[in-house]
Parts: structure tokens; C-alpha cells; sequence
């Protein structure tokens, strides 16, 4: 109870500052706008049906592209936690490309698919697949070795091994590296669609570029509180009740 | 296989190990693990290997184990060569090496799982037997995170017993526990022992524990690894650890230990 209300007393403060701000007559409305011209965006482009539009594509993107991204990077992951050859090549690539932000692809993905979903996709994967990969291989690896010893000594081997040895162990940095991978995504979306514009669908994205086009600092803004509160919505539903299990299990991180 | 084979006590194993070499490369260089070393353990005998670390013993148990393949030499299981690990011989290790993702009953189910023949009722049956056995029956549903130490070496004990295996091999097990854990898990192993009749393979750098625990101490040494001495230990069970007559015996191995190990500078027992 105490958390929720210094939660809320946090945001009720920042929200006021902010409408104090701008009130304040110190800065134009068109480089800040008051919380009230957003929400009334928000409103009004709820209503007419603009942000629905956009969220629902920009998330059938970003599930598509992040799907994609954990199909390959979990089983690349756990291979190449497994065999030296390729945590010599496939890793060192890996480690490589994930230093790269995903911005940097949109030029490529321009050339090779031009101004197109694939593109888009091209972007997402990209951004998700090697962090997915890299958070698996290191998870994996780092399994203390005497659970594999343990597992062999009671008839444990092959496929039975990676089931119900192997996969559970690295679950807890699975989910990690599934949480960053989302993340990732989130992020390399919103670059792909900022750069992307086409007109097989709306995102926000594209919304938010459209605002700055328009001077709709409060359309900007809106846009941005939305892309967050997706954001947390999805760590609350998606990653929060694995973590808090996890650490039930395993008796890690603290339980409040 | 009903129930009550599957609870029934399996005959203990032989386990005869001949002229094993092993040896490790290390960064400093090729370590003789066991040279050309040679026991025989009886049908449900104790036998306790005791030596400063570096000497082999936990070697030679992997090799029973078959965990590892020794470079030269035989091991053999009543007789046959043993190729691998199988449910015949399970390993108690140091760390409990239990699984953080499973509770208690879903580690000792683990084996029991793996092995041909039983329902899961049964299998559940068995996993209980085993945890009343050890004194945890009321801790089956527990993470392992939440058990002490000695509790831990406890599921870790019901694990390796519940596929029924006949020769138990532990791997200095009560090494991380402190003194009063280790006393009373002293006293349960071998009620236990006494009830299932295992073949028991007990590595330990503890003197004091081997003497209390085992039928017969071998003494090992380091550098290359060699069996050095063997100690009989005629006393009447369940033993003491504090006995007078206990000490005696452990003073008498000590002594030896020292005896070979004094210009090595190793820290001995404990």
C-alpha cells in the first residue's frame, strides 16, 4: 500500500510540475505542451479511432518481428552454448552485430526491400535475434556443470537432458534475455517506423514523425506516453509473473 | 515390478577396480591422478578413501561412477566393465547438486523418473518412502532454497537412494556442514546403511569421519596418487563419532597420514 501511493504521489507531483510548467508562459506552447492539450489528444485520437489503428499495427510488427527474433535466437543460443565451433564463430558474430543499434540496418533493409513490411520486419529481427541469441548462449553456459554430472549419474542423456535439465537451468536468463530482446524490439521498431513510411499501415511510429512534421508537440508526446505505457504494460504481463516465480523457485533477488 | 520389488532391498554390488591409471593435464602441467591403483570392495562393505586433496580419491570415485574413463586399467561392477554411469551406482557429490526448478519431491523424482517399471503413484509412493527415510516427509512439496544445509544433503541422500541403487558413492557429502549437522547425518547414514545394505564408497579428507563411518580405510597420498595404507576398523556399530575407542583409531590413521605427507607441506586432515 505504502509503494502504491509514493508511486502515485511521485507521478501526481511530476504531472503538476509539468501543467506548472507550461502554465508558467516561460516556454511556447509548441515546444511544451500542457499534460491537459495531451490528454486531450489522446482523447480525441482515441475516439476517432487514430491510436487504436496505430498501436494494433505497430503491435502486429512488433510480435511478428520479435516472434521471428526468438525463433531463431533461442535454438541458435542453445547450440552455441553447446558447441565450441560455433561460439567461435556464430558467438563472436553475435556479439558483434549486438553492439550495432538497429537504427543502423534501416538504410539496408531500405535498399534490399525498399519502402515495405519486410523492411520493417528485417529491422526488428535484427534487432531482437542476436541479444536473444547471446542471453541464451550465456545463460546456458553458465549452468553449473555438476547438474549435467548429476543428471548423468541418474540415467539422464541426449534430448531428456535438454529438457529437463538444461532448458530449466537457464530458464531464469532465458527470460532475461527474452525480456531484452523484447526491449530491443520495442526499440528498433520505433527507429523502422520513424525512417519507414509506407502505406501498408499506420504506426505509432509513424504517428509520433507526423506530429514533429506537423509542429503537434502534444500528438508527439501522447504517442511517447503511450509507447511507454505499452512498454510497462508488457514487462507487468509478459516477463513480471516468470521473474516472481523464478525467484520463488531458485530463491533469488528479493521477494517484495 | 511392484511396489514392493521396487522397495525391497537389491543385492549390494562388488566393485573390483585393477591397476587404474589416470592422469589430468593441467595448466601446470600432467598430473598423475592414480597410478596404477587397485581395490576391491566387498558385496554391502563401507569403504572410506581418505587423503589431502590432490590425491585421487575423488578421481577413482568418478571413475566408479563412470563419469570418467580411467587411461589404463579396469573397473568392474560385479564383474562387468563399467562403460558409463548407470542407476546400479549413484553419486552423492559435495555441493548437493540438487535442481533449483524442482521442490523437494520433484528432485527425488528425478531418477525415479528415468527409471523403467513404476506408475507415478508408485514412483510418488517411493519418492515418500525415501523422504520419511531421511526425516524430510514433511517437506516434499519445499524449495530447495529454503532447506538448511544438512536438509539439503538430506533430499540429496533420498535422491541418490530412491532409484535403488546398490552401490552409493558420496563424495565428501558432509564436508560443507557444520560439526552438530554432520554428527547427526553420521548417525543416519548408517541407520540407513544397516537398512538398505548398499555398497558404500565414502570419500572424505576427514580422519575422524572415515574411522566413524567405514568397515575399511584406505589411505591415500598425492603426487602421484596411490593407495598408501588400510586400516580395519573393528568396532561395533551404530558407532560414536566422540568415542574414545574412535579416537584411537583416528589418531593411529592420522599419524600414518603424517607420516607420509610430512615433506609435502600438506594440510592433512582435519
Amino acid at each position: 500500500m505504502i509503494h502504491r501511493i509514493s508511486t502515485l504521489a511521485f507521478f501526481l507531483f511530476l504531472i503538476t510540475s509539468w501543467e506548472a510548467a507550461s502554465r508558467s508562459g516561460l516556454w511556447s506552447p509548441v515546444l511544451l505542451p500542457s499534460p491537459l492539450n495531451v490528454l486531450e489528444y489522446m482523447w480525441q485520437a482515441t475516439w476517432d479511432g487514430t491510436l487504436w489503428t496505430a498501436t494494433l499495427v505497430t503491435m502486429q510488427r512488433l510480435l511478428l518481428g520479435y516472434g521471428i527474433g526468438l525463433l531463431f535466437g533461442v535454438p541458435l543460443g542453445l547450440l552455441t552454448s553447446r558447441f565450441r565451433i560455433l561460439q567461435d564463430t556464430l558467438g563472436l558474430l553475435a556479439l558483434g552485430i549486438q553492439t550495432l543499434p538497429s537504427v543502423c540496418w534501416v538504410p539496408l533493409a531500405l535498399l534490399w526491400f525498399g519502402q515495405t513490411e519486410a523492411a520493417m520486419l528485417f529491422v526488428v529481427v535484427m534487432g531482437t535475434l542476436w541479444s536473444v541469441l547471446i542471453a541464451t548462449s550465456d545463460g546456458v553456459r553458465s549452468m553449473p556443470p555438476i547438474y549435467l554430472r548429476s543428471a548423468r549419474t541418474m540415467g539422464s542423456k541426449g534430448l531428456h537432458t535438454w529438457f529437463n535439465v538444461i532448458l530449466p537451468a537457464s530458464l531464469p536468463y532465458l527470460i532475461g534475455g527474452m525480456k531484452q530482446g523484447w526491449a530491443f524490439a520495442w526499440r528498433s521498431l520505433m527507429a523502422a517506423e520513424i525512417f519507414v513510411t509506407i502505406l501498408t499501415g499506420f504506426g505509432l511510429g509513424q504517428l509520433l514523425q507526423y506530429g514533429r512534421e506537423l509542429l503537434a508537440m502534444d500528438q508527439v508526446v501522447a504517442v511517447m506516453v503511450i509507447i511507454v505505457a505499452i512498454g510497462l504494460l508488457a514487462d507487468r504481463i509478459l516477463f513480471s509473473p516468470w521473474e516472481r516465480f523464478f525467484h520463488k523457485r531458485w530463491g533469488t533477488g528479493s521477494m517484495n | 515390478m511392484s511396489l514392493e520389488n521396487e522397495l525391497a532391498n537389491t543385492a549390494p554390488e562388488r566393485i573390483e577396480a585393477n591397476n587404474i591409471t589416470k592422469s589430468f593435464t593441467t595448466e601446470r602441467g600432467k598430473v598423475l591422478a592414480l597410478d596404477n591403483v587397485s581395490v576391491k570392495v566387498g558385496e554391502g562393505e563401507f569403504l572410506c578413501l581418505v587423503g589431502p586433496s590432490g590425491c585421487g580419491k575423488s578421481t577413482l570415485l568418478n571413475l566408479i561412477a563412470g563419469l570418467d574413463q580411467p587411461d589404463s586399467g579396469q573397473i568392474l561392477a560385479n564383474g562387468e566393465n563399467i562403460t558409463g554411469p548407470g542407476r546400479n551406482r549413484m553419486v552423492m557429490f559435495q555441493e548437493h547438486a540438487l535442481f533449483p526448478w524442482l521442490d523437494v519431491m520433484g528432485n527425488v523424482l528425478f531418477g525415479l523418473r528415468l527409471k523403467p517399471g513404476l506408475n507415478s503413484k508408485e514412483r510418488r509412493e517411493v519418492a515418500k518412502y525415501y523422504l520419511h527415510l531421511v526425516g524430510l516427509e514433511k517437506f516434499e512439496r519445499a524449495n530447495i532454497h529454503e532447506l538448511s544445509g544438512g536438509m539439503k544433503q538430506r533430499v540429496a541422500l533420498a535422491r541418490a537412494l530412491a532409484p535403488n541403487p546398490r552401490v552409493l558413492l558420496m563424495d565428501e557429502p558432509f564436508a560443507a556442514l557444520d560439526a552438530l549437522t554432520r554428527e547427526h547425518l553420521y548417525g543416519d547414514i548408517q541407520r540407513i546403511w544397516e537398512a538398505r545394505r548398499k555398497t558404500i564408497i565414502f570419500v572424505t579428507h576427514n580422519v575422524r569421519e572415515a574411522a566413524c563411518l567405514g568397515d575399511r580405510v584406505l589411505l591415500f597420498s598425492p603426487n602421484p596418487g596411490r593407495i598408501r595404507a588400510e586400516f580395519r576398523i573393528e568396532l561395533p556399530r551404530p558407532r560414536d563419532i566422540n568415542s574414545v575407542e574412535l579416537a584411537r583409531y583416528s589418531t593411529e590413521i592420522t599419524t600414518a597420514l603424517k607420516g607420509f605427507t610430512a615433506g609435502q607441506g600438506q594440510e592433512a586432515s582435519e
